[in-house]
């Protein structure tokens, strides 16, 4: 099997080397978080800390008539796991950016490997990265009681959270080879964390009030949101209940790989 | 011209940098703007439905009740900014330059202080201005109004001297950026977004006798009643206790930087 080359008129470049390159792309990623440990902090830190403190200033809602579950930490886990896997995400892109103004992405951009590649690198280290907010927030929700919602409820919310880390990678890698510049973070941050509130995320659908009970409605993130709340709020999970979210997740990662092999097809042309 | 007006025009100068510094870049203004912004829009939609709940305050709406929140978020964010945005000019060099100029050393940190201020009365008006729009009445009027303002720049400034301190005896940006996750901690143990008694316990019991509660009282206070001279006076109370702290803590980490020069 062959990849074509990134550079008509040059050789192909064989399967083995582009996974090659992706695994080392992985690899560095994954020393940033090694040898660097204090870069990940604020990652795991602020899902952890929002799940803490909406656990207990909201924790109150879950006695409102109509409520769908009475342990208001099992239903706000699953924002928390996502809201990790969103600032991974974000973070990929803030990382590439400063690639960008470094230069270093330029040398990549140099070398053999064709862009997809290099795209799929960046948001694989990114998606097995969502798993370290994850744990962190998923081992203190126990701690405090969250519902256990057995193995494959429990795997499909960590699945579920790695593709929202892809997710939220493909969205800042677009926005990091748009501005070139670590200033977008914010809009990195902000597009992630948006998308994963305006749903379900402090109350069910029925007693949310206003414009953003619509939002919620027709916010494609929210069938992500349930499908990985199933597990801790029914103790079990059904297809009927799982495959909404996972088409959902499934074609916004299409859509986002999309705009993101665009912008690099645009990148120093 | 006298010393005090000399050191009047250089925290006038200051401060003014700080404001347009912190526009420039999108880093600064996102996380006092933007982000309580969305928040409250979220949490307001998400959580509305709290005020039916049996012990939470008469008010017309939950935004009447967020508003205050929305504010102190804003202003502690305004305040940790403003101590990322010292921290990067000790680390640029511009500092010591100011240091050798033959101006107030006190006067550099004031002035750093008045743009906190500014912002914090800008994220007051700005909360106001998006709370009008969508329906929260001030039941003080435009009096009330004007209090919230002071509130919320008098605040910025006791919040924005912990950043302060930080960024002085630090002189390193990602230290003061580090605070980030503990102002939410902080604003979570805390009535900014919900009344204490109907937070969970021990949460609840911290944010009765959190001092940022007391400040929130009082900028809630004329929205959803009338102003009432205990609530006041426990908020002047509050942010004269962490002004005077985080000030005295600016000053303490000042002397130490010119003592050891970094």
């Amino acid at each position: 099997m062959e990849a074509r080359s990134a550079t008509p008129g040059l050789a192909p470049i064989d399967a083995r080397a582009n996974v090659a390159t992706i695994r080392a792309l992985v690899r560095r990623a994954a020393n940033e978080l090694l040898r660097v440990p204090g870069a990940a902090i604020p990652g795991v830190l602020a899902p952890t800390i929002f799940f803490l403190g909406l656990t207990a200033v909201f924790g109150n809602l879950a006695l409102l008539p109509g409520f769908t579950t009475e342990s208001y930490q099992s239903f706000v886990i699953p924002i928390s796991l996502m809201q990790g896997a969103g600032f991974t995400g974000a973070a990929t892109g803030v990382n590439l950016a400063r690639d960008i103004e470094q230069g270093w992405f330029d040398r990549l951009l140099v070398s053999p490997a064709p862009r997809p590649v290099l795209l799929a690198g960046m948001v694989l280290s990114a998606s097995a990265r969502a798993l370290v907010p994850a744990t962190v927030v998923l081992v203190v929700g126990f701690a405090i009681g969250v519902h256990w919602p057995g193995v494959p409820g429990l795997l499909l919310a960590l699945a579920l959270a790695m593709g929202m880390g892809t997710l939220a990678a493909l969205w800042g890698v677009t926005l990091a080879l748009r501005y070139k510049t670590q200033s977008a973070a914010p809009l990195m941050q902000a597009g992630a964390f948006t998308a994963i509130l305006m749903t379900t995320a402090y109350a069910p659908l029925d007693l949310m009030v206003g414009w953003l009970q619509e939002v919620a409605r027709y916010n494609p993130v929210t069938q992500v949101v349930e499908a990985a709340r199933q597990g801790f709020v029914e103790g079990g999970i059904t297809w009927s209940d799982t495959w909404p979210g996972v088409l959902t997740l499934a074609g916004l990662i299409a859509l986002m790989a999309f705009f993101a092999l665009r912008q690099m097809a645009k990148t120093n042309e | 011209m006298s010393p005090l007006v000399a050191n009047l025009r250089v925290i006038a100068a200051l401060g003014a940098r700080s404001v347009r510094q912190t526009f420039r870049r999108p880093q600064l203004v996102a996380p006092i703007l933007i982000f309580p912004t969305l928040l409250l829009a979220i949490q307001t939609g998400g959580a509305g439905r709290a005020i039916d709940l049996p012990g939470f305050p008469e008010v017309d709406g939950f935004l009447d009740f967020m508003l205050a929140g929305s504010i102190i978020q804003s202003t502690l964010l305004a305040g940790n900014s403003g101590g990322i945005a010292l921290a990067v000019d000790i680390e640029m060099g511009f500092t010591d330059r100011l240091l050798a100029a033959p101006i107030s050393r006190f006067a550099i940190v004031l002035g750093r202080l008045a743009g906190t201020a500014a912002l914090g009365a800008l994220a007051a008006v700005w909360f106001i201005a998006i709370g009008m729009i969508f329906g929260a009445t001030i039941h003080e009027g435009v009096l009330g109004a004007v209090w919230m303002v002071a509130f919320g720049a008098l605040s910025a400034v006791a919040f924005g001297g912990i950043g302060a301190a930080v960024a002085l005896r630090t002189g390193k940006a990602s230290v003061v950026q580090g605070l980030f996750p503990l102002v939410f901690v902080i604003l979570f143990l805390s009535s900014a977004f919900f009344p204490a008694n109907l937070i969970l316990e021990p949460a609840g019991s911290v944010a009765e006798y959190n001092p940022l509660s007391f400040i929130v009282e009082g900028i809630r206070d004329p929205v959803i009643s009338t102003l009432s001279g205990e609530t006041f006076w426990k908020a002047v109370g509050a942010i004269a206790l962490v002004g005077g702290i985080s000030i005295g803590l600016s000053a303490l980490a000042l002397r130490h930087r010119l003592r050891t020069g970094g």
